[in-house]
């Protein structure tokens, strides 16, 4: 992994909003990489930050409520796209990164058939013509496995269940093979059994056409099907990031214990107590200056709510930023999981 | 089993919704379970399988379209006047939406005091005020939240304070309609650890309506499970996990992703994938309502629904092929 070149780079994005209320720090200096090839989750609460994240690689945060601040950097394949002018957006969005949202309802166009609206992305991109890009939808359509495409793309997306919606996002994303999908909560709308189909449809598409993912979502039931590297979220930081079996199995941030414990699983014992994570995410209006957990971190100590805390590296990838792992903390050991087994 | 007291009998409950000229929704098809009391009955199956139709229905808030809901032996549906009134008290239901489900121009105080007034708990203003003090901090809120409106609540909150006004009235049983599937990861842990305690300081019956698999075991002693409108298996929740007998239970289980990458690359090799989606609930054809999707699929379940049959140790299962399929 450690030769290939990051396809994506993120450095110190910074995106605030302004509000009538002030300027909300939606996302306040995330970093990270992804390789070709890979699938990077992201995970976190609700107003974590992730979405905005996911949007500014899109390019979808809109001035002027939207602000990236100046610093901030998103390299793609080496040459930023903050500074892309509109040609080069033109380009890049849709032809080189796609996106799949949570809701698809509210994600395609309802006066347009489907078939044009995957079209569109195909002429537009690819430079085919009409009749080119209705065969290739049609074609895009049974590779997502929506039966009886030929009739299925003359309907509006009214005519289609939650989980062939979202199919069709999927088929629109795919078509003119990105380089980068970012899948925002793919799968939250919909049923489990229709959740597995989609799960498996994104990572088939993903082998088959080398695409890197970017797999933004809150369950980490669909984290460990899908990714092979994890960035914990929390109040507009990455506290902690890793490759899946470090984040599963060697959590070094309190948060990332917290948020493991509190899922409760099918293969364990019952009505055992869940591990809560009392309180709520800080107001991002005022973060804190301090670690952003340590209102709700059991282990807070009087330097976390000072300074923020730097990344410590445990090799191979895997980081977390946490006062408990500067050499003059105390050992702390994940608690381990009361009636477990 | 037999000891124990039953709260609720549900006996071949139909709900049936009129849709246009000759169709009708299917939302309830002759569904038969007990709710004894003290225990958590979990409700799961997929979106439009009729779980919170039959949540509603079996507290009077839709009228049934045949059979029979019978609370403490009393018909549900045919109780008047007084007894009716007093079986509103006693049953009490906590919605999904904690956003659509607290009125926005009431105060927190008003919204758990309105079922005390109604059913005149508290002798004067003081005593009524002390009352709400209580079941506030009984579900973790403070005092001061009292005077405020709902507005100023985050999701989690929104729903303890729904959870506060349910309890005011002391009921015995409570219908939880998905109330945690509209809130974040951790807040749901919170909001189903209060659950759990608030359910042995009080004695409750829970009926647990969510779609959230893990979560239904986490707090269920039973679950059943619905698809179409028809209970396919209902169980003690241990059982249902580990022996599983009707083929879409078992689907649905190996469907539900584990947060381990271990355990889950395990269990992809032999996970049974569901094809297509729920077909539609209206005008459904005779016979079994998952034989569409079903692999086992014989001419059989074409002709003829399949009885809710006993397979030992009160475990219940509607297929025809429950004791011969071998897992």
């Amino acid at each position: 992994m450690s030769e290939q070149k990051p396809i994506l780079e993120v450095n110190n994005l910074r995106v605030s909003y302004h509000t009538y209320a002030g300027e909300v720090k939606s996302v306040r200096g995330v970093t990270f990489s992804l390789n070709k090839g890979e699938a990077l989750a992201i995970v976190g609460e609700s107003g974590c930050g992730k979405s905005v994240t996911a949007k500014s690689i899109m390019g979808l945060i809109k001035a002027p409520q939207g602000e990236i601040k100046k610093d901030s950097e998103i390299l793609y394949n080496g040459t930023n796209i903050l500074n892309y002018d509109k040609k080069q957006w033109k380009n890049y969005k849709g032809g080189e990164c796609a996106i799949i949202f949570q809701d698809a309802l509210a994600s395609l166009n309802p006066t347009m058939r489907v078939g044009k609206q995957i079209m569109e992305n195909l002429m537009g991109h690819k430079n085919m013509t009409k009749k080119e890009a209705q065969k290739e939808a049609i074609e895009m359509l049974r590779l997502v496995g929506i039966p009886e495409p030929e009739k299925r793309v003359r309907q509006y997306p009214h005519e289609f269940s939650g989980g062939m919606r979202q199919r069709v996002m999927i088929a629109i994303a795919f078509a003119c093979d990105p380089k980068i999908l970012i899948c925002d909560e793919p799968t939250t709308a919909l049923d489990v059994t229709i959740q597995g189909q989609i799960l498996d449809i994104i990572k088939g598409l993903q082998q088959k056409n080398g695409t890197s993912v970017i797999m933004i979502t809150h369950d980490l039931g669909v984290v460990a099907n899908i990714a092979q590297r994890i960035a914990v979220m929390y109040s507009g930081v990455i506290v902690e990031s890793g490759t899946c079996e470090d984040i599963f199995y060697r959590p070094r941030h309190p948060y990332t214990w917290a948020l493991i414990q509190s899922v409760p699983r099918l293969d364990l014992k019952n009505k055992q107590e869940l591990a809560t994570i009392p309180g709520t995410p800080p107001d991002l209006l005022n973060p804190p200056a301090g670690c952003p957990f340590c209102t709700r971190c059991s282990y807070c100590m009087p330097i976390c709510k000072e300074a923020m805390p730097e990344a410590t590296d445990f090799g191979n990838g895997h980081a977390a930023s946490c006062w408990l792992h500067h050499p003059m903390a105390p050992k702390v050991e994940m608690p381990v999981l009361k009636g477990g087994e | 089993m037999a000891d124990k007291e039953v709260l609720f009998s549900v006996q071949h409950l139909k709900k049936y919704f009129k849709v246009g000229k000759n169709a009708t929704l299917k939302a309830v098809d002759d569904v038969s379970f007990d709710i004894y009391k003290g225990e958590t009955l979990g409700m799961v199956g997929e979106s439009g399988c009729g779980k919170t139709t039959c949540g509603r229905t079996c507290i009077g808030l839709y009228d049934k379209t045949d059979g029979t809901v019978l609370y403490k032996g009393k018909d549900v549906h045919a109780m008047t006047g007084k007894e009716r009134f007093a079986f509103k008290k006693d049953v009490q239901m906590v919605f999904q939406d904690p956003y659509g489900s607290l009125n926005p121009r009431m105060t927190v105080a008003d919204i758990i005091g309105e079922g005390i007034d109604i059913h005149h708990l508290a002798k004067n203003k003081k005593e009524r005020q002390e009352i709400i003090y209580k079941y506030l901090e009984l579900v973790g809120l403070n005092r001061e939240h009292a005077n405020r409106f709902v507005h100023e609540f985050s999701g989690g909150q929104r729903q303890r304070i729904g959870i506060a006004r349910a309890l005011a009235v002391q009921p015995e049983f409570m219908v939880l309609d998905e109330p945690i599937s509209a809130l974040d990861v951790s807040i749901q842990a919170q909001i189903v650890n209060l659950l759990v305690e608030l359910q042995k300081k009080m004695g409750l019956t829970y009926l647990f309506v969510a779609h959230d698999l893990s979560m239904v075991k986490h707090i269920s002693d039973r679950v059943a499970v619905l698809y179409l409108g028809t209970l396919v298996e209902l169980t003690t929740s241990e059982e249902l996990y580990a022996n599983p007998r009707h083929p879409y239970t078992q689907a649905l289980l190996s469907a539900i992703p584990i947060p381990d990458p271990e355990v889950e690359a395990e269990r992809d090799k032999n996970k049974i994938r569901l094809e297509g989606e729920v077909p539609s609930p209206i005008n459904t054809k005779p016979g079994c309502k998952f034989r569409g999707r079903c692999k086992y699929a014989k001419d059989i379940c074409g002709q003829e629904m399949p009885p809710l049959r006993d397979v030992g140790n009160g475990h219940f299962v509607a297929c025809h092929f429950c004791n011969s399929k071998e897992f």
